[in-house]
């Protein structure tokens, strides 16, 4: 028989923002702090960096990858990752390149390249929810089924684009101000976080990640969550592959190696669990931030590449040991 | 003649070990004579488990001491307690399934080439040839693990703790996967170890296999020790008296109320650990299930609501047959269940108490494609409020409750769904004092709402003090029907219920 009594939390509920939901928050919004902290010291060293037109350039940077965590993390979410999407970024612009070479139609190409990333998004989603198979193992092979189909429909070449409306896509600006790619990145976090906090799925999507056991014995169809989560990261690939196409202006079957690092590092900086079932939408924005910022601060201080991706790294493991001092978990 | 050797080969004394608030054992003492085989007998929870965790050194004991051989004794794990002379077979047997019967066998003592670090895989399998043969195996021991029977896997266990010297073999329900034939083989194998002087501490739940088998018995309840004695001259009633002791009957919150119509019905259902089961519950009913664990009660229900699949037999729900594929099924069509394994199949540990309590009712709960988050919240509050939940916030993650109020968030989300039958496996297990009948108060009030309730428990008086009717499972079947009448008029005692879960035949009823 335990002695031990409840009632060393024993307040009632409260309502309203406590004093706890205010630990939450900060536990949960903590890598904010980090990030201004950074916009303020680069705003201290660099007078460029304070600059508007350095702000949207820093956006414009990070939109691609930007696009990319957002997807990632509902698949990291769910328990999983997705290591396909440098190749899904690949296929998207060979797609772009063959469509519009034998259409000319801007819409169609996009239509048909974001669905063939949907797909194998499903693809890869299928494999790993109904045989069971580790997520690493399958995007790890379906990354070099979706290059090697890439370069199959592309025979090899490159192809530059010179339809200059398709152009405008990437390098094009909202009332001359604010950049497309900006505009989308907006709009798909802002989708994501209406998905991931407001919707049913989003709820199953944590469920399944943090408990999958749990989440069968509440009634959850595990089966179609974790594919789900396959599917926005394919959907997000497409869209990200139709800005980076249209910024290169160019159909190349090789590009977006190692995109995934840093779209994982956004996660897990941004306070993704890699243990699945814990995340927010807000904590990635603020991951991708921060990775530009590191990108941004440091060219423009005149620190060379190299040390990027050393202070990459570090502040992935840093973002990891915080979350764990933070969460005092084992 | 075995009585005149007083000398001990293993002596435990005032042993006591706590886990966070509970006392698993409490000042308890075993004492093993060389080649003797030793029934430890027990309710489920009784300490037997804990104990033998301590002798091989997988628990560090908070008070007393252990006597080895005549010497002070303390195992560092089951690796240690092996060198020393002490072996456990687990009821559960996971071997290494790529590994050899000869690499099995001499695991972390390989033979190597002379001065060199490679293993010298002749060496070993000419060893294992000859042991196996001495047990009268015909394998060859480069065979894989993999390709034995549990049987033969279980022989290849004892075999090693054989070769190891161990002097002692703890085997833990070795039984309980073999077939007859293959457990009168392992009894001949434990006489011809107790020839050779090897004690076996014998944890069983069958009665008849204690009496074949066993030379002495020690008996235990509720984490303390009752007694000792040879199994000659004592009776199977007299143990089961032992195990049962005569506890003063604890007050339950049981509310009388009307027992309505027949809502779940099961005829036949078969499932994996469970035959031909056939019951009714109905419209106000706490239905108690009562059974040692294994002994197919558990099974059952979650065949019911889902979780495993059904081999056969039917359900009905309100008169018409259902079909269950799944847990989303059995929700949508009102059956709820609370798992035994709390943390494992009840709870997202960090998620927010909101979020679990809903997790299971968003279907309904939605404003168009969106959840409807204000009503959510506030269900989830109030939900929370009458189960009494304790916790800082409904934001709380569920990881920092206690495990009562861990419990009443799992209870809430199902009271939350409205189910018409709510089954619940073990709902007071490691639930301090105070929410356990806080729990039961709740359970009495959920029925006199109308809902059915299905109640798993292990403990006796829990289940004498709330069930409407009392199902005994004994080794997947029902082995006796008792009325909620024949408990108030004492007409049924905490032992005939724990004879029959023990398999006592005799008239049900």
């Amino acid at each position: 028989m335990s002695r031990k009594s409840a009632n060393a939390a024993s307040e009632s509920i409260r309502f309203g923002m406590s004093e706890i939901e205010f630990n939450l928050f900060m536990r949960r919004y903590g890598i904010g702090m980090v990030m201004v902290i950074m916009a303020v010291i680069l705003a201290i060293v660099s007078p460029t960096f304070r600059t508007s037109g350095n702000v949207i350039s820093i956006l414009l940077q990070v939109s691609l990858n930007g696009i990319l965590a957002l997807g990632m993390v509902f698949v990291i979410t769910g328990g999983g990752i997705d290591l396909s999407i440098g190749s899904l970024l690949a296929l998207t612009s060979v797609i772009i390149g063959a469509m519009l070479n034998a259409t000319g139609s801007i819409v169609l190409a996009c239509v048909v390249s974001v669905a063939a990333t949907t797909v194998f998004g499903l693809l890869n989603g299928i494999l790993i929810a109904k045989f069971k198979m580790f997520p690493f193992v399958v995007t790890l092979a379906t990354q070099l089924v979706i290059r090697g189909t890439a370069y199959i429909i592309s025979g090899g070449y490159s192809q530059s684009l010179a339809n200059a409306e398709f152009k405008e896509i990437g390098a094009g600006k909202l009332f001359g101000v604010i950049p497309y790619p900006v505009i989308i990145l907006t709009v798909v976090a802002i989708l994501a976080y209406v998905i991931l906090h407001w919707t049913k799925f989003g709820r199953y999507v944590y469920a399944v990640g943090g408990n999958k056991n749990a989440a069968i014995a509440s009634g959850v169809n595990v089966f179609w969550t974790t594919a789900g989560t396959y599917i926005i990261s394919g959907f997000c690939c497409g869209i990200a592959g139709i800005i980076m196409t249209s910024r290169i202006s160019a159909a190349q079957p090789n590009i977006g190696v190692g995109y995934e690092t840093d779209a994982i590092a956004a996660c897990v900086i941004g306070g993704t669990s890699f243990a699945g079932g814990v995340s927010t939408i807000p904590g990635t924005v603020m991951g991708i931030v921060i990775i530009g910022l590191i990108y941004n601060g440091m060219n423009l201080v005149g620190i060379n590449s190299y040390w990027q991706t050393i202070t990459k790294g570090l502040l992935i493991i840093g973002a990891v040991m915080l979350d764990m001092v933070m969460n005092k978990r084992k | 003649m075995e009585e005149q050797n007083k000398d001990y080969i293993l002596e435990c004394t005032g042993i006591s070990k706590a886990f966070g608030g509970t006392q698993a054992l409490k000042n308890v003492q075993l004492q093993i004579k060389k080649g003797e085989v030793h029934a430890l007998l027990g309710e489920n929870g009784a300490g037997k488990s804990t104990l033998m965790k301590i002798v091989i050194g997988l628990h560090k004991p908070d008070e007393g001491e252990m006597v080895f051989e005549g010497q002070r004794y303390a195992a560092n794990g089951p690796a240690d307690a092996l060198r020393k002379g002490i072996s456990m077979v687990h009821q559960e047997l996971n071997p290494e399934p790529h590994l050899s019967i000869a690499e099995s066998i001499f695991l972390n003592r390989e033979h190597t080439m002379k001065g060199l670090p490679f293993l010298n895989k002749k060496e070993t399998n000419r060893q294992a040839g000859i042991i196996l043969k001495r047990f009268g195996i015909e394998k060859d021991p480069r065979t894989l693990m993999e390709e034995l029977t549990l049987a033969e896997v279980q022989m290849i266990e004892i075999i090693r703790a054989v070769s190891c010297d161990a002097r002692i073999i703890i085997m833990d329900e070795p039984t309980s996967s073999l077939d007859s034939e293959e457990t009168q083989h392992l009894f001949h194998t434990i006489r011809e170890l107790k020839e050779k002087g090897v004690s076996i501490i014998y944890i069983s739940h069958r009665m008849e296999e204690i009496f074949e088998i066993c030379d002495r018995v020690s008996v235990f309840r509720d984490g303390e020790y009752v007694n000792s004695c040879p199994l000659e001259g004592v009776t199977n009633e007299e143990l089961i008296a032992m195990m049962v002791g005569r506890q003063v009957k604890s007050i339950f919150p049981k509310i009388e109320c009307e027992i309505g119509e027949t809502v779940l019905k099961v005829e036949n259902l078969s499932g994996k650990g469970f035959q031909n089961i056939s019951f009714e519950v109905h419209e106000g009913e706490i239905l108690g299930i009562s059974g040692l664990v294994g002994s197919g009660r558990s099974e059952t229900m979650r065949v019911i609501f889902g979780l495993d699949p059904k081999t056969g037999g039917k359900i009905f729900l309100g008169g018409k047959e259902i079909a269950i594929k799944s847990p989303k099924d059995a929700i949508s069509k009102g059956i709820c269940m609370v798992n035994e394994d709390r943390q494992n199949f009840g709870l997202c540990l960090y998620r927010s108490i909101r979020e679990n309590i809903s997790l299971p009712n968003l279907p309904s709960r939605q404003k168009g494609i969106l959840i409807n988050q204000r009503r959510e919240k506030k269900e989830a509050e109030e939900v929370a409020k009458v189960l009494t939940v304790k916790a800082a916030s409904i934001e709380s993650e569920a990881y920092s409750l206690s495990g009562g109020n861990q419990q009443k968030v799992v209870l809430s989300k199902w009271v939350m769904a409205k189910p018409k039958v709510l089954i619940l496996d073990e709902p007071t297990r490691g639930v301090d004092v105070g929410a356990k009948s806080e729990i039961h108060t709740l359970m009495c009030q959920f029925a006199a709402q109308g809902m059915a309730i299905i109640m798993i428990s292990s403990e006796l008086p829990e289940i004498m003090g709330t069930s409407d009717r009392i199902l005994i499972y004994h080794e997947g079947r029902i082995n006796g029907e008792i009325f909620r009448e024949d408990i108030t008029t004492a007409k049924v005692t905490q032992e005939d219920i724990l004879a029959k879960e023990f398999g006592q035949k005799e008239g049900g009823k």
